[in-house]
């Protein structure tokens, strides 16, 4: 049986870490994410140290590269609100491997009471801000694609799509072989370019195939990798991070 | 068809050619898809969780107690009359099943599909010795006919398609050329059923070894299985030491367990239950039966908590089934006996990380592997363990370990590392990158070979949060 989490109630503040991606190429994704968080009356705290989760090296077998700079970030809560992550897979780190990462060492504790409080942006919504969405946007249909790191390191499979079905005019429309990763994988796309752009093609096709012109994920490596093919194609089809939909839709 | 031999140093290349084949893709996609169908199908009326709890924790307990549960297989075996040997290496069992041929002076030997059989190269060893080795497994006896090795674990010739394997019917055995499924089958039937009969030794695998009873189980649905330990006078059984289970009651949630997520199946055609070799005043069966307990590295996967998660595999070939990485590239890219996932995390401790140092890296670390891997191995933790293991930065007892590791790829960690850590650059460099964004290149190395390059946004998070917050406290002091 799976473990059933228990969500805690809402709490009057949250920190936030945008993750390095989006910093750096969805900043629109992380403020989005920030102001759902905030006209549900939560002050959104944004710790100006952050940089990175520490997860690129970490999955290139550089351990130390990656403690010395995931060490830095567990600095920066020290209250003990929840962390909410707009991205299932820096999230997955820092819940399920931080603790490892830390294994043996002085912040041991510290690394696994920092997991603990780790939020993917929308588990949180959903289970623990029990988010209603008005949504003003024009009878509309979409794809969602949930990254890998969100659907099996943190079991976050389904949050996605059930922020979705709140929305009133808006149609999930489901992909042929939906669970399937979209082939970015971090380094692995550079590593395996060939592999990774064969996964990454039937994805693509894959979104194409339903029809509709508009895709959301809540990874933004996904939406790099994917956005990236379509672009490269020269296809019309266009992603954006779940955040900055439910934000425009809902604004 | 040529004959190509693979190896893991080639992946790379051989991992290209199969992407650009397109029968190799639809052969493979079709395949991959139709098995996880299946297994979804056939699991979706069972608690799976629990039972995968179970499986997983059958396995750790005799893991737990590998070395004792050794001896009281070998003690068991014996008292049933079955004889035991052991085996360091691919090379010193192959010498043992040499030896035992040629004590019976052998020269024709069936085999029961064996994966660690393959592992030893056994076949090569005995055609050397002039002993020849005939597969009977009906995916095993086509690769074997077209002079490859197997592509899948489970399904040898899992590469091939009905036309493929028409010509390969028709120009090696001399059938006329068919498409007709079950007219190959039956030819093959044909032709092995006599080489049944004039074998003079079987040499078949194991699923699991109960060490209670002393009780050899194998798994298959030709009953080339059956076959293989019964007709010829002589079984020999070779199979990995992580095999052992402690009890009899343990087979039933691994055999459950197992068919379901290798094909889909409730149970397989065959279940057979080795326990001894012909007995006085029965009229079949072997003579004499054999059991070859093959390290080949595992005793020292085995040393390492960690690692040791390697050895619970049941051998069902999910793990690849389920692989996005191997459903495109196909088995035969990896150039190991084992491919995908689990070969991933088996192949490097086998041949070393010289040889083997891109298959740790040929996943996306998706998860799926780990998802539906039966006794729960948690095959991306170990991925990355042997990535660690391959630029060094792990404990260092992963044979070649530390042969990934170039000074200019460690740089650039470091200078990441530095970046990273160093909030205040971080933000400037954000800042500049945001400035210079025009200057971004369009091509990047292979991202751009497929997918356009992405530009740095204008302002960073950083940024975005502080004119946010300014907006904010100005409408609030108004």
């Amino acid at each position: 049986m799976t473990p059933v989490k228990l969500y805690p109630p809402k709490p009057e503040k949250v920190y936030f870490f945008g993750t390095c991606l989006v910093d750096a190429f969805y900043p629109e994704a992380g403020l989005d994410g920030i102001r759902l968080l905030e006209r549900e009356g939560i002050e959104v705290l944004f710790p100006e140290d952050q940089t990175c989760c520490g997860q690129p090296a970490y999955t290139s077998g550089y351990q130390s590269e990656a403690r010395a700079v995931a060490a830095a970030q567990l600095r920066l809560f020290p209250d003990p609100w929840p962390i909410i992550v707009p991205s299932g897979s820096c999230g997955g780190m820092m819940r399920t491997h931080y603790p490892q990462l830390f294994a043996g060492s002085d912040q041991e504790a510290q690394a696994s009471e920092v997991a603990g409080r780790i939020y993917e942006l929308t588990e949180f919504l959903l289970h623990v801000c029990q988010l209603k969405l008005e949504d003003r946007g024009q009878p509309e249909k979409v794809v969602m694609h949930t990254s890998c790191s969100a659907r099996r390191e943190m079991g976050l499979g389904e949050t996605g799509p059930m922020l979705l079905a709140r929305m009133g005019q808006v149609e999930l429309v489901g992909q042929a072989r939906a669970a399937e990763c979209c082939g970015f994988g971090g380094t692995f796309a550079v590593r395996h370019p060939e592999v990774s752009a064969a996964m990454v093609e039937d994805k693509t096709q894959a979104i194409e195939g339903t029809g509709v012109r508009h895709f959301v994920t809540s990874d933004c490596g996904c939406l790099m990798n994917i956005n990236g093919r379509f672009e490269h194609q020269k296809k019309s089809i266009q992603g954006e991070h779940i955040a900055s939909y439910l934000w425009r839709r809902t604004s | 068809m040529s004959v190509e031999i693979y190896t893991p140093r080639a992946f790379h290349r051989q991992a290209h050619d199969a992407l650009g084949n397109p029968q190799i893709r639809s052969n493979f996609r079709r395949a991959m898809d139709g098995l996880m169908t299946k297994r979804r199908d056939v699991f979706s009326d069972w608690d799976l969780e629990t039972l995968r709890d179970l499986g997983a924790n059958i396995r750790l307990r005799a893991l737990a107690k590998l070395p004792d549960l050794l001896e009281q297989l070998e003690t068991n075996c014996e008292a049933n009359g079955i004889r035991v040997h052991w085996a360091e290496d691919g090379e010193e069992a192959c010498r043992i099943v040499r030896e035992l041929c040629e004590s019976h002076g052998a020269k024709a030997v069936i085999k029961g599909k064996s994966m660690v059989s393959e592992e030893m190269h056994l076949n090569a060893h005995l055609e050397e010795a002039g002993i020849e080795a005939l597969e009977s497994d009906l995916g095993e006896y086509l690769v074997q006919l077209n002079d490859q090795t197997p592509s899948h674990i489970i399904m040898p010739a899992i590469h091939l398609n009905t036309d493929e394997i028409s010509d390969i019917m028709h120009e090696k055995t001399g059938i006329e050329r068919t498409r007709d499924v079950d007219t190959m089958t039956a030819a093959a039937r044909t032709q092995l059923r006599e080489r049944f009969m004039n074998a003079d030794v079987g040499v078949s695998g194991v699923n699991f070894a109960v060490a209670e009873t002393g009780t050899l189980c194998l798994v298959e649905n030709e009953g080339n299985g059956r076959m293989t330990t019964t007709v010829p006078p002589v079984h020999i059984a070779v199979t990995g030491i992580e095999k052992v289970v402690e009890h009899l009651r343990d087979v039933p949630p691994l055999y459950a367990l197992l068919t379901r997520s290798a094909t889909g199946q409730h149970v397989t055609t065959y279940f057979n239950m080795i326990s001894s070799p012909r007995k006085p005043g029965e009229h079949d069966g072997p003579k004499e039966v054999h059991l070859v307990l093959v390290d080949n590295g595992r005793s020292n996967i085995y040393q390492d908590n960690e690692l040791l998660d390697t050895l619970r595999c049941i051998r069902c070939g999910a793990c690849m089934n389920h692989c996005p990485v191997y459903t495109r590239v196909g088995g035969h890219s990896y150039g190991t006996t084992y491919p995908g996932p689990i070969g991933s995390i088996l192949m490097p401790h086998m041949l070393g990380l010289e040889e083997t140092k891109d298959l740790p890296t040929a996943s996306s670390l998706c998860g799926a592997c780990g998802e539906v891997c039966p006794v729960k191995i948690p095959i991306p933790d170990l991925l990355v363990r042997l990535r660690r293991e391959a630029v060094g930065e792990g404990r260092g007892n992963v044979p070649g370990a530390g042969v990934k590791r170039t000074k200019k790829e460690a740089a650039a960690w470091k200078s990441w590392q530095w970046l990273a850590t160093h909030p205040s650059a971080w933000r400037t460099s954000l800042l500049m990158a945001g400035k210079l964004r025009g200057l971004t290149p369009t091509r990047f190395g292979p991202w751009t070979q497929y997918r356009t390059a992405l530009k740095p946004a204008k302002q960073s998070l950083h940024a975005l949060v502080k004119s946010h917050r300014r907006d904010r406290d100005g409408e609030d002091n108004s």
